[in-house]
């Protein structure tokens, strides 16, 4: 039987891509819930975000916050020596380019930030970025992995804990956050910033005039902000958090719906490679029949 | 004019309405009322229970921490935790009470690893008892679980 041999071959690795197929298909799947789920969760803790930028931004505009003298030592501008980088991946992979991107958004930050400071750590949270950086030889103050999906605030607190306490004991003067900031399900983008010190947030136009208003504090706005403070640099961390589980998941399923496409493609193809070499099994047996029959005839 | 009322935190918005003709507050430096009309406030706020008083009713809030700001009858809570009353598990409560009780006791040996621990257990004791208290007063059920 010519060619039989690879007949069998071509029908086992169309099943084998067709099983490949199944399991992105569900992997795509199960990305788009978690995604739903973690963009509801970004969103459920937006009002609690643009109320606290909101209430420090009046606060800062009325103590005179930012100018000059830090009212707060998380406020306090010191020439940076020792920097600290916050990296934000996620745990997992098969999530197309978003973690390499980020990785390279994080490398060039350091990387720009490295003539002028004389010390760098990386404070990595999702197991991506640490083994990028670990990797690549540069010191870790601390890491965080297996946060699960959807980490709740509670969870996230001791890393923000983390670089306060080492910008107040002066370990570190200036404090980075990078994480993919999920624009929508199919863009996501890498974003780095500062959290510490704290840049006041300016007052939103129209709340311009609450500058006016004569608050009464209670107790006074420098204890206030003693208490705001360390929930501004949480609730950033958190946020960030949250917006590279979104990224994580939708990227995840954009990867997967690709890989689920290619795999069908595939199959397309290995199926019209299959029915040729059929047909010229199947002719070539013909043949030999039709051969050896007339054959017989002959004699 | 009524004041609008919006509790969130960090996880969720907890409660949001524009009717509330009252509002006690456990500020930090003790219990205040709020009223339409009043001065503009920032405040601290302690770990108790937030009363608010519209035209459907009482509603008590437990919050544990957080910011309190009134401007022109807008009153935005934000809390470290927070939860009405009526989705206060009472038995996670007693059990979380419980826990952290036993860990700062030393009754659970070995996982205290620092201040910070001592801090968080005595934090969560705090906020269970917080959340005990609050459900006994406002579902009318003085007696101690064991008791039941």
């Amino acid at each position: 039987m010519p060619g039989g041999g690879s007949v069998r071959a071509i029908r086992d690795r169309i099943k084998s891509v067709r099983s490949t197929a199944k399991v992105t298909r569900a992997m795509e799947l199960v990305a788009a819930s978690k995604m739903r789920r973690a963009q509801d969760r970004a969103l459920a803790s937006r009002p609690y975000a643009e109320r606290m930028t909101a209430v420090l931004a009046q606060l800062a505009s009325v103590t005179g916050a930012g100018d000059g003298e830090a009212l707060h030592p998380l406020l306090e501008q010191r020439a940076v020596q020792r920097m600290s980088y916050i990296h934000i991946t996620s745990d997992r992979g098969l999530a197309g380019g978003l973690n390499a991107n980020m990785n390279r958004a994080g490398a060039t930050l350091l990387l720009r930030h490295q003539p002028s400071v004389a010390a760098i750590t990386v404070i990595p949270v999702g197991r991506k970025g640490r083994d990028f950086f670990a990797r690549s030889g540069m010191p870790l103050a601390a890491e965080f992995t297996e946060l699960g999906d959807f980490p709740d605030f509670e969870t996230i607190r001791p890393i923000a804990k983390i670089v306060m306490d080492d910008f107040l004991s002066g370990a570190v003067d200036q404090v980075f956050l990078g994480y993919q900031r999920f624009v929508n399900a199919g863009v996501q983008r890498p974003t780095t910033r500062q959290i510490l010190p704290i840049i006041p947030p300016e007052a939103v136009p129209g709340a311009a005039a609450a500058k006016s208003v004569d608050f009464i504090f209670e107790p006074s706005p420098e204890r206030l902000l003693e208490t705001l403070l360390p929930r501004y640099v949480e609730m950033q961390v958190y946020a960030a958090i949250l917006e590279a589980r979104a990224s994580e998941q939708s990227a995840r399923m954009v990867a997967m719906h690709q890989a689920t496409d290619a795999a069908n493609d595939m199959v397309g193809a290995l199926t019209l490679v299959y029915n040729k070499a059929r047909q010229e099994s199947i002719t070539g047996e013909l043949l030999d029949i039709v051969g050896g029959v007339a054959a017989l005839e002959a004699k | 004019m009524p004041l609008t009322l919006s509790i969130v935190t960090a996880q969720r918005t907890v409660l949001e309405r524009g009717d509330v003709t009252k509002l006690v507050v456990p500020a930090l430096e003790g219990q205040i009322t709020l009223l339409p009309s009043h001065a503009a406030l920032m405040t601290a706020l302690g770990t108790g229970e937030m009363i608010a008083t519209s035209p459907s009713g009482v509603e008590a809030i437990a919050i544990h921490g957080g910011f309190l700001q009134i401007v022109h009858d807008q009153v935005s809570v934000l809390a470290d935790a927070a939860e009405h009353v009526a989705q206060i598990d009472l038995d996670r409560a007693e059990a979380a009470r419980a826990r952290a009780e036993a860990r700062l006791t030393g009754r659970d040996p070995g996982v205290l690893q620092g201040g910070l621990d001592v801090l968080r257990a005595q934090s969560a004791l705090q906020r269970s008892i917080t959340r005990i208290n609050i459900v006994r007063r406002r579902r009318g059920t003085g007696v101690p679980s064991g008791q039941r």
